[in-house]
């Protein structure tokens, strides 16, 4: 049977069919829904950790137990699970260990776009890459195979057009397997004091020796031979894209990208004039294959070092160096029409718990130090209220390590809120990386102000499960974590949750904490929209009070928008069908224009006036209910 | 080969359009691949998605300028990308227009003549005022679906393909509202 999968969905459907029998992850694009698909298997347990280093620190655990085990996460997931591979490195496994890194080059929805490709030399582990979904199911197999027989974990990396991009893939099915029952001890092997490690490093060396001779004659590495005065090697998305651009040319293929195949490569250089590679981010398998002394005509000496590519960037860059065979369709570069179109990021939703705290933020005039999550549109316009933002935590860090160098007001001086870091992180970030750096506050004496935006779901990413949800990724009940109790037994004292929709009460809090001495939580706790399908009844605008002062605007919501009125001034419409009747524009405007359901003024109201038309769906309301999946 | 680019706004249902084009290319035995982006444009975002059918399909992604066919679900979104197209490639968009947010925070203004500029920018553009065909099928979340059955006779796929796959992807309880705004699309005559 075949059916038309992503590269997320065929790695799920390749762990079941490899007899994977965990998988654990922490939500980040474009890794997300490899473990959203393989939940759908009921037969592989599967879970959400708290965040990618105890995901890979589990899969580890699975693994050592004798199980086959996965775990995924985005490129930067990798730092964080750093510290367990390298050493799993040297542990190596029982259960075959493969660990996905979706990277993100272009930074479609990611804040850098590292190539994970170099984990493999440091870690000194193999390295495989699919590309196109069919690869991604099959390779994934190859890995877990691999895994065992090189006793090594293996590292599986797609980037975002592999992830999510779909194809037609043949379907297999699942082996039996026999019950775990009890584990066999390897202590010398797993247990990594220096005695034991000593002992474990020139295995590992030897082990990448062993890799590089299966390299050679490996399956993964495939040669195509076709006009032979060209000669690209590639791997990946970008492999689709050259041959798109060199349908003629001869290819060496890497499924196997570490360690590289010597023979095999240098035998591919002495059958074709010219040497090419072709490979997106870092000239990982460029250096790699120029330290073997084999020449290269052309690599990031040709292509960019940034972003993402495709097939026209590739024929532009070789034709110029007169490669032959070019698909010339591909080598015009059109320009864009219009150049003044107004653009249109992505944004808070409307009736988004946010909003209120972001608008207050910027009034304030404080330093925010921001996190990763929905919350971080926070830093675009018209709220412009993050100042820092660099990974998943450091929210708190950030803002601390301010604090801590900031001159205290002088006795008697006026509270300067310029002079004070504010950090602000979701619930899902806070259970992944936020709780050690407020430990840090408590416990070294910190006066940093914390905002936990707790909207029950790890929302950028989709609405996925978290400790503070009540349900695991498999549907089952979980206890809810409690995030006041956290606080308060790490030490902090000050611990207040207040309803973010209420901008009073969130500027009052807000100004009195920042004026405390002493390090202080506040907890904006507000169900996300989106993923509990809130809908509350739309405002209204009431006409003849509205003077189009704009100030409602600051909201940033895209349920506003102006219109022309009859006597050619401009005028606030509320679109009933967006507006989601979270009341933070009301609380903005200065001349009570702006009305609640129900409470409808006997003078016209401007709800559905003319022109310029402008409705718009519902976000993540879609025809089929499909499901945003960030 | 076929390249076709479907371009809207986060929620407006691109990404299951492609899902129903790529099924459809699938049952009628073509190679096919489709690709987007997901996180945060999803977010009310810009949102496009690629798709790609015929023999043998290497790269998911269409490269601007090659283009045939620009399936647009929003104004702005068709005038956006309206360069992706090849020479005499077709737009078909629905003449819906959605304020992004800097319009909606009264940074920047929506282009008042939107359609004049679609028109003057490209020779072969077709309007559908999909979102009424949608209120008249039944359910204005069928907007995609219109939009589906407005560029269908330039697509290589029999009727039944559509009407089967349509009936498999969307709700059961929308099947009925979803082939009339299929129907409706197709009489708006692209062809």
């Amino acid at each position: 049977m075949r059916e038309i999968l992503s590269g997320n969905e065929a790695i799920a459907r390749g762990a079941w069919e490899a007899g994977v029998r965990l998988a654990a992850a922490y939500p980040g694009t474009p890794s997300t829904e490899i473990l959203e698909a393989v939940a759908g298997y009921q037969d592989i347990y599967s879970e959400w950790s708290p965040n990618e280093k105890v995901a890979m620190e589990v899969g580890l655990g699975a693994s050592m137990a004798g199980a086959r085990a996965l775990v995924c996460m985005k490129h930067v997931g990798v730092n964080v699970a750093a510290d367990p591979l390298f050493t799993a490195s040297y542990t190596g496994v029982k259960g075959g260990l493969v660990l996905v890194t979706a990277d993100d080059p272009a930074m479609h929805s990611s804040q850098n776009e590292q190539d994970n490709r170099n984990y493999a030399k440091f870690a000194k582990l193999p390295l495989v890459e699919p590309a196109d979904s069919t690869e991604a199911k099959d390779f994934l197999k190859i890995a877990f195979e691999l895994s065992e027989r090189f006793d090594t974990p293996v590292l599986f990396r797609t980037t975002t057009r592999i992830a999510h991009s779909k194809n037609l893939v043949e379907l297999g099915d699942r082996p039996a397997l026999t019950p775990i029952t009890i584990f066999e001890k390897a202590t010398d092997k797993y247990t990594m004091l220096p005695s034991n490690a000593i002992k474990r490093h020139p295995i590992v060396e030897q082990r990448l020796l062993d890799l590089a001779e299966y390299a050679e004659t490996t399956l993964l590495n495939q040669v195509d031979m076709g006009d032979s005065r060209v000669g690209i090697i590639a791997s990946g998305a970008a492999y689709q894209y050259a041959r798109e651009a060199f349908p003629e040319a001869s290819f060496l293929k890497l499924g196997l990208t570490y360690p590289l195949p010597a023979g095999l490569i240098a035998d591919f250089r002495e059958s074709v004039e010219k040497l090419y590679v072709v490979e997106e981010l870092d000239p990982f398998l460029e250096e790699l294959i120029e330290l073997m002394g084999i020449r290269v005509d052309g690599g990031k000496d040709m292509l960019p070092l940034c972003g993402e590519f495709d097939p026209g960037l590739i024929a532009r860059a070789l034709a110029a160096d007169d490669v032959p065979g070019v698909t010339t369709d591909l080598i015009p570069v059109p320009r864009p029409v219009d150049d003044d179109l107004p653009n249109r990021p992505p944004t808070l939703c409307p009736g988004c718990s946010h909003r209120g705290v972001f608008t207050v933020l910027k009034k304030l005039k404080v330093f925010v130090s921001g996190d990763i999550g929905c919350y971080t549109l926070g830093a675009l316009p018209p709220f412009e209220a993050m100042n820092s933002c660099v990974c998943m935590g450091a929210s708190i860090s950030i803002a601390h390590g301010m604090g801590q160098v900031t001159a205290p007001p002088a006795e008697g001086a006026k509270l300067d809120l310029r002079a004070k870091s504010v950090a602000v992180i979701g619930d899902s970030t806070f259970f992944h990386s936020g709780l050690t750096p407020l430990l840090d506050i408590a416990y070294n004496g910190g006066r940093t102000l914390t905002i936990i935006l707790d909207n029950r779901t790890t929302g950028m990413t989709g609405g996925q499960e978290n400790p503070g949800t009540g349900k695991t990724l498999m549907g089952r009940p979980a206890p809810v974590a409690d995030i006041p109790t956290i606080c308060r037994g790490f030490g902090i004292n000050r611990v207040i949750e207040i309803d973010p929709l209420d901008m009073t009460e969130v500027e009052r809090v807000l100004r009195e904490e920042l004026a405390a001495n002493e390090a202080s939580v506040v907890i904006a706790k507000s169900p996300c929209v989106l993923e509990y399908k809130i809908k509350r009844e739309p405002w209204f605008v009431d006409a003849d009070l509205c003077n189009g002062c704009k100030r409602c605007l600051q909201a940033g919501c895209i349920a506003l928008s102006l219109i022309n009125d009859a006597d050619g001034g401009r005028k606030v419409q509320i679109l009933a069908d967006q507006c989601n009747g979270c009341g933070i524009c009301a609380q903005l405007c200065r001349f009570e224009a702006i009305v609640a359901p129900g409470t409808a003024p006997a003078r016209g109201v401007a709800s559905g006036s003319p022109a310029p038309p402008a409705v718009a769906p519902a976000p993540g309301d879609t025809a089929a209910g499909e499901k945003g999946a960030p | 080969m076929i390249n076709l680019l479907i371009s809207g706004v986060g929620g407006q249902g691109v990404v299951l359009a492609s899902y129903v084009l790529s099924q459809a290319a699938m049952a009628e035995g073509y190679d096919v691949k489709q690709s987007e982006v997901h996180g945060m444009s999803q977010r009310g975002g810009s949102v496009t998605s690629h798709l790609r059918f015929g023999g043998k399909v290497w790269s998911p992604l269409i490269t601007p300028g090659t283009a045939d066919i620009l399936l647009s679900f929003e104004a702005l979104e068709a005038l956006r990308y309206v360069h992706w197209l090849r020479p005499g490639g077709l737009v078909v968009y629905n003449t819906l227009r959605v304020n992004p947010s800097p319009v909606a925070a009264g940074l920047a203004e929506y282009p008042a003549d939107i359609d004049e500029r679609i028109k003057a920018a490209w020779p072969r553009v077709h309007a559908v005022e999909a979102n009424a065909l949608a209120e008249a099928a039944g359910s204005v979340k069928s907007v995609n679906v219109v939009m589906l059955g407005a560029v269908s006779c330039t697509l290589p796929f029999a009727a039944e393909t559509w009407e089967t796959i349509i009936r498999r992807v969307v709700p059961p309880k929308t099947v009925d509202a979803n082939l009339r705004a299929f129907e409706l699309g197709k009489r708006s005559p692209v062809c």
